[in-house]
């Protein structure tokens, strides 16, 4: 079991083209006089890159993020992936992992990271050798055998990425995954995404409260307005695909979460006053 | 054992003694009770005759069926009425109300439709434990907590699937106490069945002992029915706390 397992996926090759497609969405909940949520959202991903969401809280990014994913439909507009309309189911190559902890407390930690291959059928061999190959990736080797009331928060998020990441998703979707956590875990979390996001080849979108999150993990950030959600602004990091998290201490990351702070105050402010955009 | 398991036993050995004790010096009248040493006799009695197999397996089978059927009966309706918000606003009020119906009017009513045999007992018996499973099952499912439920959709399973994968595992520890109610009550519901109308089994055999006035039969009988409770108690909290332990809940 000490051996390092095969990886699941090839590297990333580098190939383009749009991954998801976000156009003119607007999302309303509870009918005509409901709350808005979304705004005329309009968002491209191209496939291999790294986005991350900042805003407000409650300006709609959890929403946003179930919109992409196929959880909820949205009350006007159009969304993509891969050229193929998503539309209240998610489709197979979106892996979503939450804020909260979502592993299953009735299943050991490999049979958590099992799950979804053995629903999708594959064979024991091949579900073996991705769940041994995931677990030694996020560190989680040691305790397969272990359930999730035995684990630490950042150990019970790490085995949800691990679920999610075994059945190879061409577009992760990630909620504030590390918003339970402290901050050096989150560094270090952050890190371990970085490596995972190389390796798999995948696109990623994160939401995120958290600037330095934005800063560090992204190649674009995209910042959303106070509610109702849409993007005010995006910028790109233009950090090297290899980094981690000692990009902290250039001085460009410091310019990056300044600038990213002057464009989300004013919304920050405006989302604690409660007005509306 | 642990410590408040020990003073469990010392507990309840004291109380034993106690009515042993009495029973021995008169002051509990033996037409009115036997002394626990007694019953334990007359059961041991009973079981070397091996009168008892007959009405125990009787009993026992109608139990285990009537427990089963409220269960999955109980966890099936209580499923169905969650998905439905506007039937369960429709019938939660009865729900709250299901224990002060006298369930045991409809016993008459069931030997007639179902016959003179053990599906009457076995259907009374479910019906006892039905509705605090199904209470226990909305309440348990209603706990479960939301992100798991997005699992679900995101591993785009149908209904069915969300509620024996997802569903059911999560809410166990919840239903725990419907699948407890509905053993009591079945249990209660199946043994007062055969003790008012029945071909055979522990009730109506208690029954007899009752009317025959032979109280070392009876007494015998009840220890027999009081183990046989007892055990499935115990059994049943054996799991739960094991269920507890792995979900962090203990």
């Amino acid at each position: 079991m000490g051996a390092r397992a095969a990886p699941l996926a090839d590297a990333a090759t580098g190939a383009r083209g749009t991954a998801l497609d976000i156009t003119d969405v607007t999302h309303v909940f509870g009918g005509a006089h409901g709350v808005q949520a979304l705004d005329n959202v309009n968002l491209a991903l191209q496939r291999g890159e790294f986005f991350s969401v900042i805003g407000p809280s409650g300006c709609g990014k959890s929403t946003l993020l179930d919109v992409a994913a196929g959880l909820i439909v949205p009350t006007s507009g159009r969304v993509r992936f891969e050229a193929e309309e998503v539309r209240g189911v998610v489709p197979p190559g979106i892996g979503i992992v939450f804020q909260e902890d979502a592993s299953f407390p009735w299943l050991s930690v490999w049979d958590n990271v099992a799950f979804g291959l053995r629903r999708e059928g594959h064979d024991p061999a091949e579900i073996r050798r991705r769940v041994e190959y995931a677990l030694t990736f996020m560190g989680l080797a040691e305790f397969r055998r272990h359930h999730p009331a035995q684990l630490s928060g950042g150990m019970r998020q790490r085995v949800c990425i691990a679920r999610t990441l075994v059945l190879q998703p061409r577009l992760i979707l990630l909620d504030e995954p590390f918003g339970a956590l402290d901050q050096q875990t989150r560094l270090l979390m952050g890190e371990e995404l970085l490596r995972l996001w190389r390796e798999t080849g995948a696109t990623v979108m994160l939401i995120t409260h958290s600037l330095d999150e934005a800063a560090m993990l992204a190649d674009r950030v995209g910042i959303m307005s106070a509610r109702p959600g849409r993007f005010i602004a995006t910028l790109t990091t233009g950090w090297a695909r290899e980094r981690d998290s000692g990009i902290v201490a250039d001085r460009r990351f410091g310019e990056l979460t300044a600038t990213l702070w002057r464009h989300l105050r004013t919304e920050s402010m405006r989302s604690l006053r409660g007005d509306k955009a | 054992m642990t410590r408040v398991g020990i003073i469990r036993l010392i507990l309840v050995s004291a109380f034993v003694a106690v009515v042993e004790l009495a029973c021995r010096t008169g002051i509990i009248d033996p037409f009115t009770m036997i002394a626990p040493s007694a019953m334990a006799a007359s059961l041991a009695g009973l079981i070397e005759d091996g009168k008892l197999g007959a009405d125990l397996a009787f009993t026992l089978t109608n139990m285990a069926a009537s427990i089963a059927l409220a269960v999955v009966a109980g966890f099936v309706s209580g499923a169905v009425i969650h998905a439905l918000p506007r039937l369960r606003r429709v019938v939660d009020p009865l729900l709250a109300a299901y224990y002060a119906v006298p369930t045991f009017v409809f016993y008459p009513l069931l030997v007639v439709i179902l016959g003179l045999n053990r599906l009457p007992l076995i259907v009374i018996g479910a019906m006892f434990g039905t509705v605090g499973m199904a209470v226990n099952t909305i309440d348990g499912i209603d706990r479960i907590p939301r992100v798991l439920i997005k699992t679900a959709s995101a591993y785009r399973m149908d209904p069915i699937r969300a509620v024996l994968l997802i569903k059911l595992p999560a809410a166990t520890p919840h239903l725990f106490t419907g699948v407890k109610l509905a053993v009591t009550y079945s249990m209660i519901g199946v043994v007062a069945g055969e003790f008012i109308l029945s071909m055979a089994g522990l009730g109506r055999s208690i029954a007899f002992a009752y009317n025959d006035l032979d109280n070392t039969t009876m007494y015998g009988l009840l220890l027999l029915l009081l183990s046989i409770t007892t055990a499935v108690n115990v059994l049943l909290n054996y799991a739960e706390q094991r269920v507890y332990r792995r979900w962090g809940c203990a």
